[in-house]
């Protein structure tokens, strides 16, 4: 670990200096930074913690809830609002990490949560994230753990989150301030593929996450978030699904489709989304809409399992949502 | 009185344990401790073309950089040295044999200051193409110079004869990987010179007096002027059997700095700096007749080593006892890779062993249209036929019965995919589980102090978690006729009466029988002595020390087991888990059925990692270990294990040693993961031969 100048701001204004000062980084739950930083992956010169902000209220609305980009992934996991009116969100931070890091992990700090590529985490090996233009250890490396989509020989680094697929499945929206004022991006354009693969998000330098923003719909509640993994329980997903499914009657009004573990990003299937639109929710016609997903998967060779088992674990979610399991 | 022994008494460390004050080496308070850390090579082999630690010497707290150039000149080699001790990377040349290798020490005021400064030294390298895996060089294997278990090979009767007989075949190859131990307690040393040729050691060990040994031969001092402690060792399961690199550079680096230091190894470096199960191939051929009677039986093992010296996997030794056939060769071949060298690891050989031949039993069964067990019943070896020798002790067809009965394993259809459960396909498998009974020298002291009337026992062996404290403090109080309570048993301090390694399941059988002997000694001289010697209010001393008896020498001695699982599989998810085990064994007395259910609960855990998740990836490229942190290299977390249920068979054995035990740390993990593989290929028809059996390979 470098050594590194911390404060501690308590107003979003001094936060939002801070972060703009050159090397700056944010500090919430830390269980990404923190780790990395004692790896020398990360060696910010000024760590700016957050935790005197007072960004950790989730508010429940009619319409909508809103959730501080400082609450807890315990918090908003356990919330009896989100787990009646977004269950895909509970069910995808409940499959995450271990009892202890969900205590300590934050919304916001989750939207960014960095890849585990373990080529990334080795300073040994090339890494375009780390510094760009070294080269990528893990394309011709051992993949088994890495995308198969969204990647190119750049990086094919997987993005971790559980919670983002979920969120993305929910057409959430994260609301982000800085010293120039405040915007909103949807969650389908705050993470971006790898062109650059060191940069992982659409924000700008010195902008702070302060709260995402969740809105009913139909669909959401009807969501089922479904992961796979080499063992039952503290470990990354091989291949996750987060859909939801707004069903009158018998038929499928809407679908949101969303897989984890398999790309560079937090990854929306709209070509399965439309193929279930206006159908019967039937196990044959998931089956047969899952397996549209990943059309322009391109693998490797230790990874090409994920393809086959991506689809079947959106036909499973898609069932357990559908309720014809 | 009731006797201590045999019952399931608490642990007696467990309230320090609990409570944070049991101290593990790298909790000794020392003052004036420096901070050390290694320094590691990336790149796979290759030599040090140039190492600039100009600017880590003049970072703030830096009181040394130790490299090769300025390292002081020692023994790394181990010519002279034990059998089991490795050769030792210890800065003396530039050479680069592995990745991760040690390549600096850097030794600060504090830990922080110690690995900043480490982050800034260059090292710039000629790099050699690298030999990462046995695959690579599989046609270059060689038969081993020696090897610690007994000879690379054997062979009984006419194997081309016996195959040529059999009417049914099995001719499979099948793989284990490369494993790491990753006890909770990563290895530390704190080394602590009290003079030019004087040394203490704090060292997370297996083995106080190895460390003795190994250290004076490297630094080229008696032996008697290193005294090495370690009271608690947070697991060790092989990686801690003998000091490593880091150890002697610890020790190093005190003297260099002169003042204390404490070396804790990161998480990261224990994957290359502590030793590695050796990832194995093992060839197995059986021929049997119509009645599934075994005729011929080759098991041949290639495992790795390292470029630069020898450790064999004897995955074939079970299999020259395990079942009667007449006709048997088994081999053990080595081949060269560019990795560190590998080590001990829980059940060395027998682990990797059983799911070889305890997997190709199961296809015989399958060939051969015979119940797993009953094929093994038919089988049943009562001698071990390859030494001719009887069993001191085998209760091997109790375990079966009474371990398929808990299990129900008459509910077993058993055609493939025939048993299911909604989305989940059921299997059910089984195998036979062995370890061998040794038993080594050990001395051990105790002491009556009158002043409070309480016994104070010692030996110098080690407890690694498994209740070694728990057991000797049961065995004393037998001895002297005492309650447990009156007992305290102190051991991890080359101080003591010297035990060798704890390894091999021998702890309780070496030093147990050493501190039984001292006891019972202590208790006649007590009982000898005037009125006025009591009067007078003296310690009485007795010291001990154990022998193993020649009538041992005449038996074949071997703990045995039986291994049932259920497994559920998601037919369309492929995830695997194991529902259910039932297991007996039967490995002579158990003097504690508390500590003992733990060690084969432990063990049995242990084995579902191993045939379902444990793997250390090398990339092919570099030698460089890719899973490299807990994350990457998984073992079972609670949710992977279910329901474990130990039958402990009563096994009276007046043969192995004067308590009649056996050992049991390492049974284990013995058979249960080819009794795991077995039952996979129930529910699926998929015979996996290469472990983890991960869901990509039942796809």
């Amino acid at each position: 670990m470098n050594a590194f100048s911390y404060v501690r701001p308590t107003s979003e204004a001094e936060a939002l200096r801070a972060l703009a000062e050159p090397g700056a980084v944010a500090l919430a739950g830390g269980t990404t930074l923190v780790d990395l930083m004692r790896l020398d992956v990360m060696r910010p010169a000024r760590v700016v913690d957050l935790g005197g902000l007072p960004l950790d209220r989730i508010d429940a609305k009619s319409g909508g809830i809103s959730i501080g980009a400082l609450a807890s992934n315990t918090a908003v996991a356990d919330h009896p609002e989100i787990r009646a009116r977004f269950p895909v969100l509970a069910e995808a931070i409940d499959a995450g990490a271990s009892g202890q890091i969900r205590n300590m992990a934050s919304v916001g700090g989750n939207l960014l949560q960095r890849t585990r590529c373990s080529y990334f985490r080795d300073l040994a090996s090339p890494c375009n994230k780390r510094s760009p233009g070294a080269g990528c250890a893990a394309f011709d490396g051992y993949t088994r753990n890495h995308a198969v989509v969204g990647g190119s020989p750049n990086c094919i680094a997987v993005h971790p989150s559980d919670m983002c697929v979920a969120l993305l499945a929910l057409d959430a929206v994260v609301r982000i301030k800085s010293a120039s004022g405040e915007r909103t991006i949807p969650m389908s354009e705050l993470h971006v593929v790898p062109d650059r693969p060191n940069v992982e998000t659409s924000l700008r330098p010195g902008e702070l996450i302060t709260a995402v923003e969740l809105r009913d719909a139909p669909f959401a509640k009807r969501s089922r978030y479904v992961k796979v993994r080499d063992r039952a329980s503290f470990a990354f997903a091989l291949a996750s699904a987060a859909v939801a499914l707004d069903v009158e009657g018998t038929t499928i009004n809407a679908a949101r489709v969303a897989l984890g573990g398999v790309a560079t990003k937090p990854w929306r299937e709209q070509r399965v989304e439309q193929a279930l639109v206006g159908k019967r929710p039937t196990q044959q016609m998931f089956d047969a809409a899952a397996k549209l997903a990943l059309a322009d998967a391109v693998p490797r060779p230790d990874n090409a399992f994920k393809v086959a088992l991506a689809r079947r674990v959106i036909a499973r979610a898609l069932a357990l949502a559908g309720g014809v399991s | 009185m009731k006797p201590a022994i045999g019952a399931p008494i608490d642990r007696v460390d467990a309230q320090r344990k609990v409570t944070g004050t049991a101290t593990y080496a790298a909790d000794t308070p020392v003052t004036r401790v420096a901070h050390a850390v290694i320094v590691t090579s990336a790149v796979g082999k290759g030599s040090l073309r140039a190492l600039d630690i100009d600017a880590a010497r003049g970072a703030p707290g830096v009181l040394a950089v130790l490299a090769h150039g300025n390292a002081p000149r020692v023994k790394a080699d181990r010519a002279g040295s034990a059998p089991n001790e490795r050769v030792l990377q210890l800065l003396q040349d530039d050479w680069i044999h592995y990745a991760d290798q040690p390549i600096a020490v850097v030794v600060a005021d504090t830990l922080e200051r110690a690995q900043g400064a480490a982050s800034l030294i260059a090292p710039r390298y000629e790099t050699a193409a690298v030999v990462a895996s046995l695959e690579q060089s599989l046609p270059t294997a060689f038969e081993p110079n020696a090897m610690v278990h007994g000879a690379p090979d054997s062979s009984r009767g006419s194997f081309d004869i016996g195959l040529a007989a059999a009417k049914h075949v099995v001719d499979a190859t099948y793989e284990t990987p490369n494993e790491n131990h990753n006890p909770m307690e990563p290895h530390a040393t704190i080394a602590v010179w009290t003079g030019s040729d004087r040394l203490t050691l704090y060292d997370a060990t297996q083995g106080i007096f190895g460390v003795r040994q190994r250290i004076a031969e490297v630094f080229g001092i008696p032996k008697e002027h290193v005294r090495v402690i370690d009271q608690f060792v947070g697991g060790g399961f092989g990686c801690k059997g003998t000091p490593w690199s880091h150890v002697a550079l610890c020790a190093m680096a005190a003297k260099v700095v002169n003042r204390p230091v404490k070396l804790a190894i990161t998480r990261q470096q224990m994957f290359s700096l502590v030793g590695h199960r050796p990832h194995t191939s093992q060839h197995i051929q059986l021929g049997a007749d119509p009645e599934g009677k075994l005729t011929a039986i080759r098991h041949a093992v290639i495992s790795e080593t390292s470029s630069f010296d020898e450790f064999v996997e004897p995955s074939a030794m079970q299999t020259r006892m395990l079942y009667a056939c007449p006709n048997v060769i088994t081999t053990q071949r080595l081949v060269r890779v560019d990795a560190p060298t590998p080590t001990f690891m829980r059940a060395p050989g027998e682990s990797s062993g059983t799911f070889a031949i305890e997997s190709a039993m199961d296809e015989l069964a399958y060939k051969a249209g015979i119940d797993p067990i009953e094929l093994r019943l038919r089988n049943y070896a009562d001698r071990d036929e390859q030494e001719n020798k009887v069993f001191s002790s085998k209760s091997l067809r109790e375990c079966y019965q009474q371990a398929a009965t808990k299990f129900g394993w008459n509910r077993r259809t058993p055609k493939p995919r025939s048993m299911r459960d909604g989305h989940e396909l059921v299997g059910y498998g089984m195998a036979t589980a062995t370890y061998p009974a040794s038993q080594w020298p050990a001395g051990a002291r105790a002491t009556y102090r009158p002043a409070d009337g309480t016994y104070l026992v010692q030996a110098g062996t080690q407890d690694l978690g498994t209740g070694t404290y728990t057991i000797m403090t049961q065995i004393a109080a037998d001895a002297l006729g005492v309650p447990v309570e009156r007992v305290r048993f102190e051991l991890g301090d080359t101080a003591f009466p010297e035990a060798p390694v704890s390894g091999g399941s021998t702890t309780a059988s070496t030093v147990g029988p050493a501190v039984k002997d001292a006891c019972t000694m202590l208790r006649a001289k007590l009982a000898a002595l005037t009125p006025a010697d009591r009067a007078a209010g003296q310690p009485v001393v007795a010291e001990a020390k154990s022998e193993v008896s020649p009538e041992r020498k005449k038996f074949a001695t071997h703990a045995f087991g039986a291994d049932f699982v259920e497994v559920r599989i998601d037919e369309e998810l492929g995830m695997i888990r194991v529902a259910r085990v039932v297991a007996a064994f039967a490995a002579g007395k158990i003097l504690n059925p508390k500590t003992a259910n733990n060690q084969y609960v432990g063990g049995i855990v242990w084995g579902i990692g191993m045939a379902l998740e444990e793997h250390t990836v090398r990339d092919r490229r570099t030698g460089r270990v890719v899973t490299r942190d807990l994350a990457d290299y998984h073992v079972p977390v609670h949710a992977d294990v279910p329901a474990i249920d130990v039958i402990q068979i009563d096994e009276v054995d007046t043969v192995v040693n004067s308590l009649g035990t056996k050992g049991i740390g390492e049974i284990g993990i013995t058979g249960i993961t080819a009794a795991i593989a077995n039952a996979v290929f129930h529910a699926t028809g998929m015979r996996v031969r290469a472990l983890p059996i991960t869901l990509d390979k039942i796809a």
